[in-house]
């Protein structure tokens, strides 16, 4: 049977950028993009991606939505794609987007190519979740969110190695909610907004320019077992946000939010999804830890996805009592840049500027410098 | 090709498509038919078997092919004509792997029948020039390392890093400090055994992330060491060719706090005669006889990683050593702290014998010559890549000076073209030659690694880099064509992703076996 290729393509993605305006979240903003002159690239972007695959075109099936949501990109590269669903629309919107997805899952597709920026991903996150094997193509203003490639060409390798069976691993990537609003003004608002499942194979993934020997999850494993072996019922560990902080979770059997901060005590689940109050409650005269993992593609261990962990708490937990974990893949996708720390509080940010011992592996640590 | 153009060779490996030697099995064939025994020396001394304790006797033989000896013969001539190794190609493109010329007039001292005809157990008294050899070869390491004492025991580099941590187990168990000093430091670009052999003894292991410059911080070092602090174990230059000239402080800060520090110096090559490890601070240390020492790698083996320690770590040297009374050399078996033994015997002779004879030829002067022409022939191959080959460039760039070896990349290529250095390699060998990517640790894109060591010509570096040009040229020419290589060996493109899986890879017959059935 022939391997099915989904492809989504958000026309008007990245059309923002250009023209300085940061994004196209919304129908006003991407008024004024056009109004600025903005051009549609998401479909180039694609092209390229595409390319890589032309060599599978009779192997593969390509379902894909009418015009400028992919119809157009497959049959300029050759393809005879398979066009399901209709445009509502004289521009296309988040909705498509997402009824796209649903019906991919309904056809079953093997890996559901789309090309966007941080908001497709979320779009795409709220339509099916985590039941598709999906790649983002990086075509955004913003693309922070890990589950876009390093650039389209990458995305067809990868893509063309997939669907020839040539990956086994798929992880978990995180998608980054990003404040368009605040970020226009210059301000960085960042949240962990869900899980996409993505294939990767060495260099081929944004961040994970390196390989490893090792699977993400093996990885991710050791490392939990590692910070349960040197739990003492003494402290209350705070645990931050990132599929590697909560696989310790997992190893406990515990409940756990994914996106959220949780806490644990005597190895057993405290609180859930915590706000800043409700963990100063908790840890208020108690002696306390907290695990973090650098989130998203730039290393920031403090103030992006995890700002419920506030100035307060760092402050009142101490920096000695600060463990950060990243798998290997993560450390070394930064390619030596420091991680980074930006918690609105500028003398506490300078005071954790430094080198920590973070736990990499079961006993195995890397001293790593935080900058701000 | 003097004063000429250099040629690209034409070039074409073998193919015999041969099965592994397993495969090749046929039962009952063999390849020396022993003629039967004669009744009247059965009578003499009986069956040969009887005599053996009935435990000790074979109850089903062995597992192994049986094979004529033409067969043989066939198979491993064959396997060599699909091989390429060190006497057979420029062999530059194996960096950290130290692929020098070994000379044949000591692999024919290695196969005289005074090498090969003694045994291990035979007398002292009638090994005296076996035991003179390793006892000498132990006085020039002292003489190259400031060290005190070499036991030569250690298989291979990473057996001799095992056997360092062991010393550095027994010092601090024997002070009483064995449960509380469980962490062991050493720097991300160490050879990846100096991480791996800790972590296999126990320890936790705290790794030193390179700077900017490649090199690690000091404040990283502050940040690693404590109380728990059982030991320092580094490789320096690294596999980058970067000396870290402040090793001193380094070896100073973990001894402060109580800590032993070792050298990973298994490829001496850039420094053999220039540096000791003693005035570096380190307090024991190893060679790789293998490597920096000329002795053949063997294809994983048989080797001597030669470890060698200070005065106050001589008592826990693995037994026995050798050693000289003023009239005989004997094996010294009373070693107060000895962590045992790590492999039977005194080490591989052969291999102690060549290293042995190459010092005994080049002498201390030639020795200094050997490091001073690997580091200028590593400049020149730098910098023609730098000018020449496009789209490569050196890891951590702020540092231009290199010792024996650059670790390069190929990051830019890929950008510009999409062709990986994975995809140069099997370009490369459509020529003849080899290179190696040498991922760990997985921090530099696109590596590639090149150690020219003191063997090779100017003329051999030359025809290397034109063929490596070559092949870069046609990567932002034609892409595909690089991609899709090799054309002129017979094995393609290979699927790593297998290797990953537990279910498939095997590295016994005997595992393929088992495996093999639960596919079927």
């Amino acid at each position: 049977m022939k391997r099915k290729l989904g492809l989504i393509i958000n026309p008007i993605a990245g059309m923002g950028g250009r023209v300085g305006l940061k994004g196209t979240d919304g129908p006003e903003a991407l008024k004024r993009a056009i109004e600025l002159g903005a051009q549609p690239w998401a479909e180039d972007r694609t092209r390229e991606a595409l390319r890589k695959l032309s060599h599978l075109r009779d192997e593969i099936e390509l379902v894909t939505y009418p015009g400028s949501m992919g119809e157009n990109a497959a049959i300029s590269c050759g393809f005879s794609p398979i066009v399901i669903g209709e445009l509502r629309g004289e521009r296309t919107t988040a909705e498509d987007t997402k009824r796209a997805a649903r019906e991919m899952r309904d056809l079953d597709v093997d890996l559901l190519l789309f090309a966007g920026g941080d908001g497709t991903a979320r779009d795409i996150c709220d339509a099916i979740g985590q039941d598709l094997v999906v790649l983002g193509i990086p075509a955004g203003v913003k693309v922070y969110s890990a589950v876009f490639a390093i650039n389209p060409l990458y995305a067809g390798e990868l893509a063309a190695l997939y669907l020839k069976g040539r990956v086994s691993e798929i992880i978990e990537a995180e998608v980054l909610d990003i404040d368009e609003e605040a970020f226009r003004k210059g301000k960085l608002s960042i949240k962990l907004y869900g899980y996409l499942r993505i294939p990767v194979k060495r260099e081929y993934i944004s961040g994970a320019k390196s390989p490893t020997p090792i699977s993400e999850k093996y990885n991710q494993e050791e490392i939990a077992i590692d910070i349960i072996e040197q739990m003492s019922d003494e402290y209350y560990y705070i645990i931050g946000p990132g599929t590697t902080t909560k696989t310790i979770m997992k190893k406990l059997n515990l409940d756990y939010n994914p996106l959220g901060v949780d806490i644990i005590h005597n190895r057993k689940l405290i609180g859930k999804d915590l706000n800043e109050k409700q963990i100063l409650e908790i840890i208020n005269n108690k002696k306390a830890k907290i695990i973090v993992t650098p989130i998203g593609g730039q290393g920031y261990v403090f103030g992006r996805g995890n700002q419920q962990i506030s100035p307060t708490i760092i402050r009142y937990v101490g920096r000695t009592n600060i463990i950060i974990v990243a798998t290997r893949r993560k450390l070394n996708s930064l390619h030596g840049r420091p991680l980074l720390v930006d918690t609105g509080d500028e003398e506490l940010d300078e005071q954790l500027k430094g080198y920590y011992k973070i736990i990499t592996g079961y006993h195995e640590r890397i001293v790593y410098r935080i900058s701000r | 090709m003097k004063g000429g153009k250099i040629k690209i060779r034409d070039f074409h490996e073998a193919k015999w498509d041969e099965p592994i030697i397993f495969e090749l099995s046929r039962k009952g064939e063999r390849g020396i038919l022993v003629p039967e025994v004669e009744k009247e020396i059965e009578e003499a001394v009986g069956d040969g078997i009887s005599v053996l304790p009935e435990h000790m006797i074979r109850k089903e033989y062995p597992a192994l092919p049986e094979i004529a000896q033409v067969r043989v013969l066939r198979h491993f001539l064959r396997l060599s004509q699909e091989t390429l190794g060190a006497t057979i190609n420029i062999d530059i493109g194996q960096g950290t792997c130290t692929m020098k010329y070994n000379p044949i007039i000591n692999e024919i001292l290695a196969k005289s029948p005074e090498v090969t005809e003694i045994h291990p157990l035979q007398d002292e008294d009638t090994v005296q020039g076996a035991l003179e050899i390793i006892y000498k070869l132990d006085l020039f390491l002292r003489e190259i390392s400031g060290f005190s004492k070499f036991t030569f025991q250690p298989g291979g580099g990473s057996h001799a890093i095992f056997t360092i941590i062991s010393i550095i187990e027994a010092y601090h168990r024997l002070n009483g400090e064995g449960e509380k000093r469980n962490e062991i430091i050493t720097t991300l670009l160490s050879h990846p055994s100096n991480a791996a052999a800790p972590a296999v003894k126990g320890y936790k292991v705290i790794n030193l992330y390179p700077e900017e410059d490649g090199r690690p911080d000091i404040e990283a070092l502050k940040e690693a060491v404590s109380e728990h602090t059982a030991g320092f174990i580094v490789t320096n230059p690294e596999d980058t060719g970067i000396f870290n000239p402040r090793i001193k402080e380094f070896t100073d800060i973990v001894h402060e706090v109580g800590g032993i520090c070792a050298y990973d110096q298994a490829n001496a090559n850039g420094i053999i005669g220039i540096v000791r490890a003693v005035d570096c601070g380190f307090d024991l240390g190893f060679f790789n006889l293998h490597k920096t020492f000329s002795s053949p790698h063997g294809c994983g083996g048989p080797a001597v990683g030669a470890v060698g320690v200070t005065e106050r770590l001589k008592d826990f040297l693995p037994v026995p050593t050798v050693e000289f009374d003023g009239k005989k050399y004997y094996l010294n078996y009373d070693i107060p702290h000895s962590i045992g033994k790590v492999r039977e015997f005194y080490g591989v002779f052969p291999v102690i014998l060549r290293a042995y004879a190459w010092i005994r030829s080049l002498g201390a002067e030639g020795i200094k010559e050997v490091a001073r022409v690997a580091v200028l022939n590593n400049n020149y191959v730098m910098r023609k890549i730098l000018e020449e080959v496009k789209g490569a460039s050196i890891s951590f760039p702020k540092t231009r000076h290199r010792l024996e070896q650059v670790r390069y990349s190929f990051e830019k290529l890929k950008k510009d073209t999409g062709v990986t250095s994975e995809d140069v390699i099997r370009r490369m060998a459509d020529f003849g030659f080899h290179l190696w990517t040498s991922h760990h640790p997985w921090i530099i894109p696109e590596p590639f690694t090149i150690e020219p060591t003191e063997s090779y010509s100017k003329d051999d570096l030359d025809e290397y880099l034109t063929t490596l040009k070559k092949v870069v040229e046609e990567a932002y020419r034609d892409p595909e064509k690089v991609k899709n290589a090799p054309y002129n060996c017979p094995i393609h493109n290979i699927d790593h992703e297998p290797l990953e899986d537990p279910d498939k890879w095997a590295i016994t017959w005997r595992a393929y076996l088992k495996k093999h059935k639960k596919w079927e």
